[in-house]
């Protein structure tokens, strides 16, 4: 049995591959599973040097970052040490129009995109099954903290959150499909962050003390504004300084804004006015160019839709169920009624109301471990 | 669907089908190199017993290299490379050339050792017209007659294309060079050694070849100047080469190219037909085993290993990877562009449509290759291709129609 795995070049993804090419070692049968380890080039930094920094000068690079050449250097370097089959391939393209472009447009219209959740769903699982078909590998396998688990009864295979509940990626992974789940393996889904270090650190792997990226990938000073305006300059496009209104909740205008992709939900900073109690922004109303601000407690909310809504456990249009709800990644989740509509919508009603219900992030719908299913927020209702 | 296991590293047999990106280093010619790495360490320009070991060393192999080309010694400057000689020979024209309005004369289809040093050249003012070619990746010498002006003041046209093995005529183009005066230079690393290239015959006043694309050593690589050529140096330093090219040279490496082009010329004609013949009968099996493929550029005017394909349903990417999976390495257009995003210029140039491009893989055989290895390939190739094909959306629905 022939498996892919996707190696950034971070610990995780080296320890995964470690682990599988140990199994592969350990195999009695004589007809060993073989291993190769691919890195998904997906983003040239030196695209946009602009936003390089003093970091990395003319000829330099950044460091620590997705798809930065220290990271392919890093994959390169374990690969080598695990002494298994390794190999670049070039996303590029893909990425730029099905995780980059989207990114840019969803600020552009308002909202708050997580570019993660669509790199997995189209790059990560789509793009990397398929040239691990191409190849010839009969799965794939990542370094995500999930887990897959085979239901006996229905034959459906379930995606749940892995062991470790502070490194939570099973978020990002809701727009998996069923064929998808079949193929993949997550090595790491039954291991805490530190049990990866120490298995790492236990095998002198080259990265085991390589720190943890923490930025969108691909927006290296991690100021998504100043990427967009550098990506929309180098699409010869104007940048989007459209100045608007800037409203409260019953309407008032209050002041003047520079564009509305330079605001997000829940935001305070930023907002240029002094007005006794702090402002926050509520609602981004895109259709007229607005930003509504208001109190604190205005941001709390109860109803939200869901669009492009993937079902891992299925659910009839119509029928309702009880799910625990996350509305951004680092958001502890709440009990909500999930109601499934036509056109792959759902609307979740909190019992309580949430704060900062963003449209543009990912709604993840949980059923203790296991993941139900997730979509885009799109709207919050009244 | 799948075109059998990975093959496991213990009983793989390895097949290198990718010369045109470098060949192994001959085991004669590491011979002769070794008592330069070890014994006759000498500084070729000491003035010493053993600097003059080594300066013996350097001039027999300048003897070897101009023997290849029918060139005399003193004509041949050793240089790092064939991109070294490149620049070197394109710079050195360019920046001599007293007259205040430059052009420059290249072809779409050239390394980029050629087409960067082109652009470079533009950004400082040089005007270039790149001549264009039609599906046979052959050049038209009339076109490069065509795009002469008065301010010309250099032909480079390259000798055999690195992708399609596609040999230019440069005699014709030399001829014309010599009409209108034009300083003529030629990129020859794919064909010096494959091939014959007689200065005189191809009437060439720079030509470029490097030691490792026959079967010498990586590093190495030789600038041939007519007598009389005034060139502006790149480096600056000391006295070497005839004040052509400063620093300290290479012994072992000149020896080894030396002993190469030595080594080349002797075996010419049989390797050229042996060559030839492993080339053709991997061409002629893959195209019987395997529907929709077409080769690439003038299948009658083609250094003798080299053979370029276009796989219709296919992603170059994973073929090469596939394949090397199961021990068979080939490339997708040349290495030194390999990585980038853009379809090759070369097969764009000759009319293929990107995902043609992409779809297009080299094979190029070389001295070390066997009956066995061509076996070995076409065991393998057609269930690898069968395998990318299954994955493609557009395949089923096309069967039968070229994309």
């Amino acid at each position: 049995m022939s498996i892919a795995i996707a190696m950034s070049g971070g610990v995780d993804s080296s320890t995964a591959a470690a682990l599988l090419a140990e199994n592969n070692l350990a195999n009695p049968s004589g007809l060993s599973p073989e291993v190769v380890g691919l890195t998904m080039q997906l983003w040239n930094q030196r695209r946009l040097p602009q936003l390089l920094g003093e970091e990395a000068g003319e000829g330099g690079h950044a460091s620590g970052r997705c798809c930065s050449l220290d990271d392919v250097y890093d994959a390169r370097a374990v690969a080598n040490f695990l002494n298994i089959p390794y190999y670049v391939i070039n996303l590029e393209k893909q990425f730029e129009a099905t995780v980059v472009r989207p990114f840019v447009e969803g600020y552009l219209a308002g909202e708050t995109p997580i570019p993660c959740s669509l790199c997995n769903t189209e790059i990560k699982f789509a793009q990397f099954l398929n040239m691990a078909r191409q190849i010839g590998a009969e799965r794939i396998a990542t370094g995500h903290y999930a887990r897959i688990r085979r239901d006996p009864e229905t034959g459906r295979y379930q995606l749940l959150r892995g062991v470790d509940r502070s490194k939570d990626q099973a978020y990002f992974l809701s727009g998996l499909t069923q064929e998808q789940l079949a193929l993949t393996e997550f090595p790491l889904g039954g291991m805490t962050k530190q049990e990866v270090r120490a298995l790492a650190r236990a095998r002198r792997l080259p990265v085991a003390e390589k720190p943890d990226s923490q930025e969108i990938c691909f927006v290296p000073t991690g100021s998504y504004r100043q990427f967009i305006d550098a990506y929309l300059a180098e699409q010869q496009r104007p940048p989007e300084s459209a100045t608007g209104e800037v409203v409260s909740t019953d309407g008032r205008v209050l002041g003047e804004h520079q564009g509305i992709q330079n605001f997000t939900v829940g935001q305070r900073k930023g907002l240029g006015m002094a007005v006794g109690a702090p402002l926050y922004v509520i609602a981004i109303d895109a259709a007229k160019n607005r930003v509504v601000v208001g109190e604190d407690r205005d941001l709390f909310r109860n109803r939200f839709r869901v669009r492009e809504v993937n079902w891992i456990r299925p659910l009839a249009t119509g029928d309702a169920v009880d799910a625990h709800v996350k509305i951004r990644h680092n958001h502890p989740g709440a009990s909500a009624l999930v109601e499934a509509h036509e056109g792959c919508e759902a609307v979740v009603e909190f019992l309580e109301p949430q704060r900062a219900i963003t449209p543009g992030q990912a709604a993840v719908f949980y059923d203790g471990d296991e993941v139900l299913g997730g979509g885009w927020i799109s709207r919050v209702l009244s | 669907m799948h075109a059998g296991n990975w093959i496991s590293e213990g009983n793989m047999k390895r097949v290198y089908f990718d010369n045109n990106a470098t060949t192994p280093l001959a085991p004669e010619v590491f011979e002769a190199m070794r008592p330069y790495l070890l014994e006759d360490y000498g500084n070729a320009s000491s003035i010493h017993w053993f600097g003059q070991r080594a300066k013996a060393g350097v001039e027999k192999a300048r003897e070897q290299v101009a023997r290849l080309l029918n060139a005399r010694p003193s004509e041949i400057v050793f240089t790092s490379g064939g991109t070294e000689s490149d620049n070197a020979a394109i710079f050195g024209i360019v920046e001599a050339a007293r007259a205040e309005r430059k052009h420059v004369v290249t072809t779409a289809i050239e390394h980029p050792a050629v087409l960067s040093t082109a652009k470079a050249l533009e950004k400082r003012g040089v005007s270039v017209t790149y001549v264009r070619v039609g599906s046979s990746g052959v050049i038209d010498p009339a076109d490069v007659a065509g795009a002469l002006r008065p301010e010309t003041v250099l032909i480079s046209v390259m000798h055999a294309n690195n992708e399609l093995g596609t040999v230019q005529p440069l005699e014709e183009i030399g001829c014309i060079a010599r009409e209108r005066d034009v300083y003529f230079h030629t990129d020859a690393v794919q064909s010096a050694g494959k091939i014959p290239v007689d200065v005189e015959k191809l009437g060439v006043d720079l030509l470029a070849l490097s030691a490792h694309k026959l079967n010498g050593p990586k590093g190495v690589g030789a600038l041939y100047v007519r007598k009389g050529t005034i060139l502006r140096t790149l480096l600056h330093g000391g006295h070497h080469e005839r004040d052509r090219r400063p620093g300290t040279e290479n012994v072992a490496g000149i020896v080894g190219l030396g002993a190469a082009a030595e080594i080349a010329r002797a075996h010419l004609d049989e390797e050229h037909r042996r060559a030839a013949a492993l080339r053709d009968r991997l061409e002629a099996g893959i195209l019987a085993a395997v529907p929709l493929v077409a080769v690439n550029g003038d299948r009658t005017r083609r250094v003798p290993g080299t053979t370029n394909l276009t796989f219709d349903y296919i992603e170059g990417e994973g073929f090469v990877i596939a394949m090397d999976l199961r021990g068979i390495a080939c490339s997708t257009g040349s290495a030194c562009s390999s990585g980038s995003l853009e379809p090759s210029h070369v097969l764009s140039a000759i009319g293929l449509r990107p995902e043609q491009a992409r779809a297009s893989i080299r094979f190029s055989l070389g001295r070390f290759n066997t009956d066995e290895d061509v076996d070995a390939a076409l065991r393998i190739l057609p269930g690898v291709v069968e395998q990318l094909r299954a994955v493609s959306p557009h395949y089923k629905a096309g069967l039968g129609v070229r994309v």
